[in-house]
């Protein structure tokens, strides 16, 4: 053995090494938060947090009204923002390959992708709450839509941009037309990608606090008025935690568990549908 | 067309008799501002086999893509000269692509079955030209395939992804898609160079059937492809058509010193 090919190995047995710890490092913190997480959160989940509504202090109660908020603004978000997504980004991957606006939404998109979320929901609070003077679950759903729509472009273009020239060539060599082939090719390539870009939207906002602060609000009691403010997880945890109350707390941490776990069965979700269909188109 | 007749090198070899299908005249083609093309001047027999050769980059998948107007995808890319295709100017801007491209097939290196079944990808073509039954569809699917020689291998499995076939098998199924929509010629641009001798026979026993119907071009690097197959051969090197003639002139008995110096691999 010489002296060369020795010192390759010590190398290669540093790097892996310090790779090792810190990929160790990373898991330590992630499961020392799931631990934490289930330790004290697994016992407030039960039935009546799925069948009553957040309770005073002092009193039993559940999360139905958070769950219900949180559930139908994420859902009226996905809807608003999951169109606008996927045809811009079409536009962005497909249509903008000459001229400047496709590069500026790129731009503009990538801004937006990392902008604070804190940020949006300040906007939303000026353009829409501070007009209509009360805190509303339309507020909340349009400031969650603003965060799906950068997250579903960059993926939709993403995935376009995957599809081979080679692709688009033999639908034009046929003689279809832009849209045809756009529409019932390319797109159809990219399916799996793109749902799966929304399922990690979806999961992206269900946990998002920062937005609905200035929007939804909160509220007690059950209500599916969306003109009214609407209660959600992720605000009840963060009053529920804060507070000196024993079975708040306990409710936060369910809830906080109960996020976890969705936005986990989310991607686990999304990795399912990526790996059947990219094998299966 | 009596391109192969009147040379005067060698009698002995006689042109198939044929009449020509395109005929390109003074064809250059520009990349932006790179001339790929160089006053190109040649015909295509009808029904006939015609092969480009030469080495990587000397304009021969450039010339194929000019008859189908395929870089028209691309911006900055440009043809002068004339193209005339059943005596009208392909190269006219006035030109309708889809129709153009109705006539003038095409099939890529890499096989490119659509995300959809094997059925869907032979209906794709149709569809955008004919308004057919349920009952007709089918037939034309069938018909597609088997001129193909494809359908005994799918005839079961039609609703199965294309993508699902092996690549020989994908390769001829995008030679059923353009097959489907009757066009009069096929352009066929490496077609089995991605694939193993196996389905490369296959697809050469394809092309001796399908120009029975087609006005064929190819470009291949295999030379022995070109010996095999084709009736004409075009030899071009740096953009330039360098010598056209019959094939086995070209590889018997070559006018050109670079055209032996290619075939016979003392090339460079």
């Amino acid at each position: 053995m010489n002296a060369l090919y020795r010192r390759r190995r010590v190398i290669n047995f540093i790097n892996l090494g310090i790779s090792m710890l810190t990929v160790l490092f990373g898991l330590f913190w992630l499961s020392w938060i799931l631990w934490t997480l289930f330790a004290q959160g697994f016992n407030s989940i039960d039935l009546t947090m799925f069948t009553q509504s957040t309770p005073p202090p002092g009193s039993k109660g559940g999360l139905a009204n958070a769950i219900f908020g949180s559930l139908l603004m994420s859902l009226l978000a996905t809807l608003i923002g999951t169109p606008i997504g996927i045809l811009a980004g079409t536009y962005v991957a497909e249509y903008g390959r000459r001229g400047w606006l496709a590069p500026a939404t790129r731009f503009i998109n990538d801004i937006l992708l990392s902008a604070p979320s804190i940020v949006i929901g300040l906007f939303v609070y000026t353009v829409y709450v501070a007009n209509v003077r009360h805190f509303s679950g339309w507020a909340g759903a349009f400031a969650l839509a603003l965060i799906v729509i950068p997250v579903v472009l960059k993926t939709t273009e993403n995935m376009l941009r995957l599809v081979p020239d080679s692709m688009r060539e033999a639908a034009a060599a046929l003689g279809a037309p832009q849209w045809i082939v756009v529409s019932f090719v390319t797109l159809r390539a990219a399916r799996a990608g793109i749902i799966t870009g929304i399922l990690l939207a979806v999961a992206r906002i269900s946990g998002e606090t920062a937005p609905l602060l200035f929007t939804a609000l909160n509220n007690q009691f059950w209500s599916s008025d969306m003109d009214a403010p609407m209660a959600n997880l992720p605000m009840v945890i963060f009053q529920f935690a804060m507070s000196p109350y024993r079975d708040w707390e306990a409710l936060a941490w369910g809830g906080a568990l109960l996020i976890t776990l969705s936005v986990l069965g989310l991607n686990i979700l999304a990795r399912i549908i990526f790996r059947q269909k990219s094998t299966l188109a | 067309m009596d391109t192969g007749n009147q040379t005067s090198h060698d009698t002995s070899i006689q042109a198939p008799p044929a009449v020509s299908k395109i005929r390109a005249r003074n064809l250059n083609f520009y990349y932006g501002t790179y001339q790929a093309l160089t006053n190109v001047n040649l015909e295509i027999a009808e029904r006939r086999i015609t092969a480009f050769i030469g080495p990587s980059g000397c304009g021969k998948s450039t010339l194929l893509r000019i008859f189908n107007r395929m870089y028209d995808l691309y911006p900055g890319h440009r043809a002068t000269g004339e193209i005339m295709l059943n005596d009208s100017n392909i190269l006219d801007p006035r030109q309708d692509v889809i129709a153009l491209r109705a006539k003038v097939g095409m099939v890529f290196q890499k096989p490119t079955p659509f995300p959809m079944s094997i059925y869907e990808n032979i209906a794709f073509g149709v569809k955008l030209y004919e308004r057919l039954s349920g009952g007709e569809m089918d037939e034309r699917v069938e018909w597609a395939l088997r001129k193909a020689a494809l359908w005994d291998e799918t005839k079961d499995k039609l609703r199965q992804s294309g993508l699902s076939l092996s690549g020989g098998q994908q390769q001829r199924l995008c030679i059923a898609r353009a097959v489907a929509v009757k066009p009069e010629v096929l352009l066929l641009d490496e077609p089995t160079s991605a694939l193993d001798p196996i389905s490369t026979a296959k697809i050469e026993e394809l092309l001796n059937e399908l120009k029975a119907d087609y006005t064929i071009a190819i470009v291949t690097h295999n030379m022995q492809q070109a010996a095999r197959v084709s009736d004409f051969t075009a030899y071009m090197y740096l953009g330039e058509l360098i010598e056209f003639d019959i094939t086995d002139k070209i590889f018997i008995n070559p006018a050109k010193k670079e055209t032996e110096d290619y075939i016979t691999g003392r090339f460079g």
